[in-house]
């Protein structure tokens, strides 16, 4: 492109500009600043100018004028995010998804949905309820949360322990490339041919491609469903008697675990009848026939029992159910009321390693004098320790950045991961080269150079440079060696 | 038994000198995908063991070459099991082998895909680079998914060297009804069952027979069974119609006739097309024999949200999968290159040019 900075930079609004409707584009800054973060508000940028396309053709069509002025894409659909990853980046324009909301088709007898990106969560299983068919995935957010969103960090939610996540209940996307070319990427039918490209698509936060259509599977909407709560005198108690439910053959439809700060936080905000003296509650959700429910309720009672629980609760009206899941899926904002700052982690663990990890926990967060509450996905060992911090105190928020950072490390350590289901995001970057040696990183490079040669989706987000992680000293060495020690490193 | 140095070494080499390789475990699924080159062998078979296996954690980590006999066996004394039921065809099948084909059996449509139930990986690229991806976790989103686009790759990819894989309890209880119907009945059956919450493990039909297995907890198989009704049949002639034909011993596959594999929307009605007509997985999976025009078969199979593959038999020097639109090519072409930079992996194997 010829001309100058400026005139290039007109040429390409303009340009937009002759494409969209009005209200289409945003460039104005008291507009673009709704846009400046997503869920992790700390991270805040500008962007260029904001796109809010109607549909493919439309989003087609920026790609294409992005292309040919080089203008770099930060995709976005409700911002719920928690990772910074739709966080804008300086001279990049934003392309929310939010107006492709429509639910195309319900194909009851394939049971399956086919729907835009910038349709809700919630808003796919309550189309499909008249039909006796829901969408499996549940994050917390999904009143808000898109599907694309959900695509894009391969959500998962308080049942993916028995229904999966993202990754298990997507069959097909429609997703543009970065120049707009169309790529339709699996199907109806049973394993696509060639690379399951559909796997990688799922938690590639924006980088690889912009889905424009997404066909989900459908589950037939379960006969009954009862929630059980424990309570125990111990964390380790409670991580005991989630291993012993599970080596007794049942998977339970949700398992979720939380400690004291967090219950006590919960039964302030939403009274849910958490007992307040418990070190930790379980909440475990059955689902099945009626008959078969009755069954598998008594079995898991008598191991909840035989592992020490000081109580037990159970809810078997869909009233006192949703109470019981909502102390739950409201733990985040009830911790947030403990602190004008939280900081809300995301490491996975093996769920055997669980106490030692709380321990480990609890000594640095004396150490640091900051709080940490603490929420479990206890079935498929997913911990969110949730921060207390004060940003107007000088140094708090660097203190629960060093302790998150430390938590991640351990949970890296103990044979875990980084994130479990909020992607890594500018957050994590930093925490990405304690997981992936440099030879791992350049292959997964390598891999967003095929999708996107000139690198304009979402850059600098999800996977760390080579030159970040080797400054950052943090640099793995296997076995006493580096892989392919001749090569430049810094 | 620990290969993991030679088998790195051995790819370096050959990474350096530009030379294919052919990877091979036990050597039973030879028949699958694309006739190619005979080409210096990498041998995996060797490289074996359990190396973790956490039944309350519900994971195994396994080296590439472990029989899937022996995974079994082991996963079945803790009374758990593979939920994606893969077929063997062979008894000295191995993991490895059974993940690059992507092969699963019965359960698949009401349980997942052999990829659904990937974890992690321990894989060599073609610079013959030891790379892990995924873990021992359920839920891990740091980093592309590269564990799961491994699987079905056909080897063309990376070199599996270690996987880790989720395994569930074996259900309690299993059943087997049996009703007497034509083919469009029985895929409308297969799919209004499928859309009620039913213990639904395995469907197929047969050419007279449509073949239901429940498994679940005791109640829930006997309240399912009073709904769907049909024929019962015996535990052992149960357990063993599923396993002839996951393993293709069913009368269907016998003989020396081409193999084809139409997978379509599970929905989708019976498709014109003259011979029997084999239907599994909730009617997503018909498998057809003989000499049939490729092209058709394929036009056929898109039609209805699918693909057709030549699965054995016939000619496998030409291309076996659906072939795929230009872009989506060029894709699978750079992202090759992306991991084997010289071509030297199992080349021509999913595709000519691959």
């Amino acid at each position: 492109m010829a001309g100058s900075p400026d005139s290039e930079h007109a040429a390409f609004l303009s340009a937009l500009r002759a494409l969209l409707p009005d209200d289409g584009l945003l460039t104005q800054s008291e507009d673009l600043h709704p846009y400046e973060c997503d869920g992790l508000s700390v991270l805040r940028e500008l962007p260029l100018a904001v796109v809010l396309p109607r549909h493919r053709a439309e989003v087609q069509a920026v790609l294409k004028i992005c292309q040919q002025y080089a203008v770099a894409v930060v995709p976005r659909g409700a911002g719920t995010g928690l990772s910074g990853g739709a966080r804008p980046c300086a001279g990049a324009i934003v392309l929310s998804l939010a107006r492709l909301k429509q639910i195309r088709a319900l194909d009851t007898s394939n049971r399956t949905a086919r729907v835009q990106p910038g349709v809700r969560n919630l808003a796919i299983s309550e189309a499909a309820r008249p039909m006796g068919l829901y969408y499996a995935p549940d994050p917390s957010s999904q009143i808000a949360c898109t599907i694309g969103g959900n695509v894009a960090e391969n959500s998962g939610g308080v049942h993916c322990l028995k229904y999966g996540l993202t990754v298990h209940n997507v069959l097909a996307l429609e997703v543009l490339d970065a120049s707009g070319e169309r790529l339709e990427i699996g199907s109806q039918a049973p394993d696509s041919p060639g690379y399951d490209l559909l796997a990688l698509m799922m938690g590639s936060e924006g980088l690889l491609g912009i889905v424009t259509e997404c066909t989900l599977r459908l589950l037939p909407v379960p006969e009954n469903t009862l929630v059980l709560l424990a309570a125990f005198a111990s964390v380790v108690a409670a991580a005991d008697a989630v291993s012993a439910i599970i080596a007794a053959g049942i998977i339970p439809a949700g398992l979720e675990m939380m400690d004291q700060l967090a219950i006590e936080a919960a039964e302030d905000f939403v009274h849910a009848g958490y007992p307040r003296d418990a070190a930790a509650i379980l909440l475990c959700e059955l689902d099945g026939t009626e008959a078969e429910l009755q069954e598998r309720l008594r079995a898991v009672e008598k191991l909840l029992q035989r592992q020490g629980a000081t109580s037990i609760r159970i809810a078997a009206d869909a009233e006192t159910r949703l109470l019981l899941w909502k102390g739950r899926k409201a733990a985040f904002p009830a911790v947030g009321r403990l602190a004008p700052d939280y900081y809300c982690m995301d490491g996975t663990i093996p769920r055997k390693r669980l106490a030692e990890v709380l321990e480990q926990i609890a000594i640095w967060s004396a150490e640091y004098g900051l709080r940490v509450a603490n929420v479990f996905h206890a079935g498929d060992g997913n911990l969110h320790p949730l921060i207390l911090y004060d940003a107007n105190v000088e140094e708090q928020l660097h203190a629960a950045e060093a302790l998150g950072q430390r938590i991640l490390e351990l949970c890296v350590a103990v044979g875990g991961s980084i994130t479990g289901e909020h992607g890594v995001g500018v957050e994590k970057l930093d925490s990405m080269c304690a997981q992936f040696t440099p030879a791992e990183l350049a292959q997964l490079h390598r891999i967003k150079a095929a999708f996107d040669p000139e690198g304009r989706l979402n850059p600098g987000k999800a996977v760390p440079s080579l030159h970040r992680c080797a400054e950052l000293g943090a640099m793995h060495v296997h076995h006493g060696q580096l892989p392919f020690p001749e090569l430049e490193r810094f | 038994m620990d290969q993991r140095e030679r088998l790195q070494e051995q790819v370096r080499e050959a990474f350096q000198q530009s030379r294919p390789l052919q990877i091979q475990g036990a050597g039973t699924k030879r028949f699958y995908g694309r006739k190619t080159a005979d080409a210096e062998p990498l041998l995996l078979r060797e490289h074996q063991g359990i190396v973790d296996y956490e039944p309350s954690e519900l994971f195994v980590t396994l080296r590439a070459g472990t029989s899937l006999q022996t995974l079994q066996e082991q996963l079945a004394e803790a009374g758990q099991m593979l939920p994606f039921e893969p077929p063997f065809f062979g008894a000295e099948a191995t993991i490895g082998g059974t993940l690059a084909c992507g092969f699963s059996g019965p359960r698949r449509p009401y349980a997942g895909s052999a990829r659904d139930y990937v974890l992690g990986v321990h894989m060599l690229n073609g610079l013959g680079e030891s790379l892990r991806f995924g873990g021992q976790v359920m839920k891990n989103v740091a980093g592309y998914d590269v564990s799961r686009l491994l699987v079905g790759s056909l080897g063309t990819l990376g070199i599996l060297l270690e996987v880790t894989l989720k395994v569930l309890p074996r259900p309690e209880r299993e059943l087997t009804l049996v009703h007497d119907t034509d083919m469009a009945t029985a895929i409308v059956r297969m799919n209004q069952w499928a859309g009620q919450p039913l213990p639904l493990s395995a469907s197929a039909w047969d050419g007279a027979h449509l073949y239901l297995r429940l498994s679940g907890t005791e109640k829930a198989v006997a309240a399912a069974q009073s709904k769907i009704g049909g024929a019962v049949l015996d535990e052992n002639d149960g357990i063993l119609f599923w396993k002839n034909l996951r393993e293709h011993r069913h009368v269907f596959f016998q003989g020396s006739a081409a193999l084809w594999r139409l997978a379509v929307a599970p929905a989708t009605p019976p498709l014109a097309l003259p011979g029997q007509t084999l239907i599994e997985w909730g009617g997503g999976q018909r498998w057809l024999r003989g000499q049939r025009d490729a092209s058709a078969l394929q036009t056929l199979a898109a039609e209805h949200g699918g693909h057709a593959t030549l699965f054995r038999g016939g000619d496998h020097a030409k291309e076996v999968f659906q072939p795929l639109p230009p872009a989506l090519f060029a894709l699978h072409q750079r992202l090759k290159n992306a991991f084997d930079p010289h071509g030297i992996l199992n080349p021509g194997r999913l595709y000519a040019a691959l």
